[in-house]
């Protein structure tokens, strides 16, 4: 679509001004997030593709990654929540470092570059054994990115280890950890904390917390989950507060945003987002996140025709062909775990797009297009 | 097919032949203004030829796609109103001699799983659909040697006396067209039966894509395409509405899809007869010929498809989603890419769910994607007619009400101020 069109289609939507600051490429405030998520649909996804063709083209990424959930036992009690069991609870484990280097040699003859490694809280869990198991990782598989620990539980392995995290961080560097995945942020603000998820870290917390990681020279990434009980300006505000931290440290890689899915959760009453509220929250969230390079449609949570259509709807990213996802899979969601390299590459080039794999830290490893991408080098941002 | 080479997809066939554009591709130059063109053309209600049609399939960007077919989807129903039809599949028999190498459903004469439902068996299935307040019983079987126009007359009969608010959507072209060939009697006399007995409205079934080439490869037994379309003509002739569909990503050229479109168009210019399009992707894993085909379209390839044909299709009055075959998800998006209508209930469906393809729905989940959607989701008849109560207790009319009401052609003797004032809206709008 061509820029006309789109300040046309915009100025129709009543969103006009907001289309010449994106082309101005000025920021745009809480006010324009609030509008962007009342306006039609198509001007905002054609404004949002605007800004996703302007960074990255036509490449869209993905990754070949391995989930590994260590325990499911978590004393938070988030009612979205369809992953967690109490300590024993019918069906409640926790793998023994062994256990966790057992599904790593599983995939070991397939060409994973990241395992992905979240999980609940278990109180009882010494901070050795987190060491432990990313020592297990790494023994097992030494080139491997280990993407682990969510900011709640790098808080709860700080309070086992008596340090504050700053201190910790560098040892859970030594034993194996590369950077950290962005889940658990939820939304920040303070009323849907106290409704949603109370025991867990607040929305202060949660960005100092990812403030620490960044110091210590790690990378994360950054979500939201959303489509449960928040406001637009809730949704704003969160997209807002995770900016400004991006200002000041610059270590978030790649924003996910998170449909919450209702099944066996204590909020099964709720609906949950439709494909179209997904469609949109990319868009916002790639017109809104001036500062992070990336917007990922997670293609295991959206569904792949959702994911397809992300791509041009501001994202460039679709995560990976995952072995073993428990955490959604809990609450619903029906898409197969896993998909061939095949497969994924080509409903990205269905969707108009140059499939790209990637690393963790988006070096290029194999491209469909070497005069766009090239295998070695970063991936090419323009900013 | 032990020494077919596999390919590197989740079945092992061949990748589909046909490649999206790069949606980047289209800011350069030239290929910007030729699309330019075409989008005014689209924006100010013109009719595009099937060379434009082609142009906007091979080189415009999915966005593009979308957003225009939206833009006629409003023209044509400026009310917000998407529907959706309570109504159940019925398959009498799956017999067939056409012997279709991408149907998994059918079975052979004398084959040990070879079947003809009893009467008692349909009407407990018709009492199911009449247990919700159904309203259309949609009924199609193979092309079985000996169940024939009599058969389904006697049956039509049965179950419009036994269920008078239910309507009999029964009999696609392919199988009209077996009863006139087996039966050797002149088409207008079976269809003139077939109302009699009370048949309502003819499914678009069978059209997979209307190209003698295509056909001769994947249906080579089937009605061929000018018989295909002839049928439908007299259908509408004799004073019954149809719908029209079509199956794409098989074996087809880009230009091919294009065709379809076109022969469609064509002779609704002439009869006015049909009332919807829908188009779906072919389902071929584990059908009898699975060799011959790619692999399954995904369903970015399917949207451009949908939105191409809504864009195209000026004078056909609603487009249907494929949730069956694409998914809730899907479903809910081509909302915004062309479709106002959501397809039937089903209850049941026994075809492309036997080549693993099955995604049926409750009202209350169709109704929810509808209004998330931000449309005002309504029951309708057989003949888009909206019979929904919450409509009517607004003081709204179901229209049209019955195949009378709804009959278009000049031949029928029927009322056809209904059309007219909605053709006389599209005039307007443009």
């Amino acid at each position: 679509m061509n820029t006309a069109t789109i300040e046309r289609l915009a100025h129709a939507a009543g969103i006009g001004d907001i289309a010449q600051r994106v082309l101005a490429r000025q920021r745009l405030s809480r006010d324009d997030g609030a509008r962007l998520y009342r306006a039609d649909l198509h001007a905002v996804g054609a404004l949002a593709n605007l800004v996703r063709e302007r960074m990255h083209g036509d490449l869209a990424y993905f990754n070949v990654n391995q989930h590994i959930n260590y325990t499911n036992v978590c004393n938070k009690l988030c009612r979205f929540c369809a992953f967690q069991r109490l300590p024993g609870q019918a069906g409640a484990y926790v793998m023994r470092p062994e256990e966790v280097a057992a599904k790593i040699r599983a995939c070991k003859d397939e060409p994973v570059t990241e395992v992905h490694m979240v999980a609940g809280i278990y109180p009882k869990l010494p901070y050795e054994y987190y060491l432990d198991i990313l020592r297990a990782v790494k023994a097992e598989r030494p080139a491997i990115h280990v993407k682990a620990f969510t900011m709640i539980e790098l808080m709860q392995i700080a309070r086992r280890a008596k340090k504050p995290l700053a201190e910790v961080l560098p040892e859970l560097r030594a034993a194996g950890l590369d950077s950290c995945p962005g889940g658990g942020a939820e939304v920040f603000a303070d009323r849907v904390h106290k409704l949603g998820y109370d025991n867990k870290n607040t929305g202060d917390e949660w960005l100092e917390t990812a403030r620490t990681v960044h110091q210590a020279g790690l990378r994360s990434n950054c979500t939201m989950l959303h489509g449960h009980i928040e406001t637009v300006e809730e949704r704003v505000d969160h997209l807002d507060r995770l900016r400004r931290l991006q200002d000041e440290t610059g270590g978030f890689q790649t924003y996910i945003p998170l449909s919450f899915h209702p099944a066996n959760t204590e909020w099964s009453h709720l609906p949950g987002p439709t494909a179209l509220d997904e469609l949109r929250e990319i868009a916002v969230a790639r017109l809104m996140l001036d500062n992070i390079d990336h917007v990922k449609a997670y293609w295991i949570m959206l569904s792949i025709p959702v994911a397809q259509l992300a791509l041009s709807f501001g994202a460039d990213d679709v995560d990976g062909t995952v072995v073993e996802e428990k955490i959604y899979h809990e609450a619903g969601a029906t898409t197969p775990q896993r998909v061939l390299r095949a497969e994924l590459v080509q409903w990205i080039r269905d969707a108009g797009r140059v499939p790209v794999e990637r690393d963790t830290l988006y070096n290029v490893l194999w491209s469909a297009d070497e005069s766009l991408a090239r295998a070695g080098e970063a991936a090419p941002v323009m900013v | 097919m032990v020494n077919e080479p596999r390919h590197d997809t989740p079945s092992g066939r061949a990748p589909q032949t046909w490649q999206s554009p790069l949606a980047g591709a289209v800011r350069t130059e030239p290929l910007q203004t030729d699309l330019a063109r075409i989008a005014v053309k689209v924006e100010e209600g013109q009719r595009i030829s099937p060379e434009e049609a082609l142009l906007l399939h091979e080189r415009a960007d999915l966005l593009t796609l979308g957003r225009l077919a939206d833009l006629v989807r409003a023209r044509l129903h400026p009310s917000g109103v998407v529907t959706y039809i309570v109504d159940r599949n019925l398959n009498p028999t799956n017999v067939c001699i056409a012997d279709c190498g991408f149907c998994a459903f059918y079975r052979s004469p004398g084959d040990a799983e070879a079947y003809v439902l009893s009467r008692d068996e349909i009407y407990q299935k018709v009492q199911e659909l009449a247990d919700i307040g159904g309203k259309q019983l949609l009924m199609q079987g193979g092309h079985h040697p000996r169940v024939l126009s009599q058969w389904w007359c006697e049956l039509i009969a049965d179950l419009g006396e036994r269920f008078p608010s239910i309507n009999c959507h029964a009999l696609s072209a392919s199988e009209l067209d077996h009863f006139a060939q087996y039966e050797k009697r002149p088409l207008p006399e079976i269809l003139r039966d077939l109302i009699d007995a009370g048949l309502g409205s003819v499914p678009g079934a069978g059209a997979e894509i209307l190209v003698e080439r295509v056909r001769r490869i994947i249906a080579p037994k089937k009605t061929p395409t000018d018989r295909w379309l002839d049928v439908h003509r007299k259908v509408h002739e004799a004073g019954l509405r149809s719908s029209a569909t079509m199956m794409f990503g098989h074996v087809e050229t880009a230009a091919e899809r294009i065709e379809h479109l076109a022969r469609l168009r064509e002779l609704q210019d002439e009869t006015g007869g049909f009332t919807a399009f829908a188009c779906w992707t072919c389902q071929p894993d584990g059908v009898p010929e699975e060799h011959l085909y790619p692999e399954k379209a995904t369903p970015a390839v399917y949207l451009r498809m949908q939105a191409l044909s809504r864009i195209f299709l000026d004078n056909i009055l609603n487009m249907q989603t494929s949730y069956v075959t694409q998914g809730m998800k899907m479903g809910q998006v081509t909302l915004r890419t062309g479709c106002n209508d959501f397809g039937g209930t089903m209850l049941e469906e026994n075809v492309v769910s036997a080549a693993g393809c099955f995604h049926l729905e409750s009202v209350q989940t169709i109704e929810r994607m509808i209004s998330a959607a931000g449309f005002t989701p309504r029951q309708r008849n057989s003949w888009y007619g909206i019979c929904d109560e919450r409509h009517l207790a607004a003081g709204g009319a179901e229209q049209p009400l019955n195949r009378r009401e709804a009959a278009t052609h000049r031949a029928a003797p029927a009322d056809t101020r209904r059309l007219r004032e909605v053709r006389g809206g599209m005039e307007v709008a443009r």
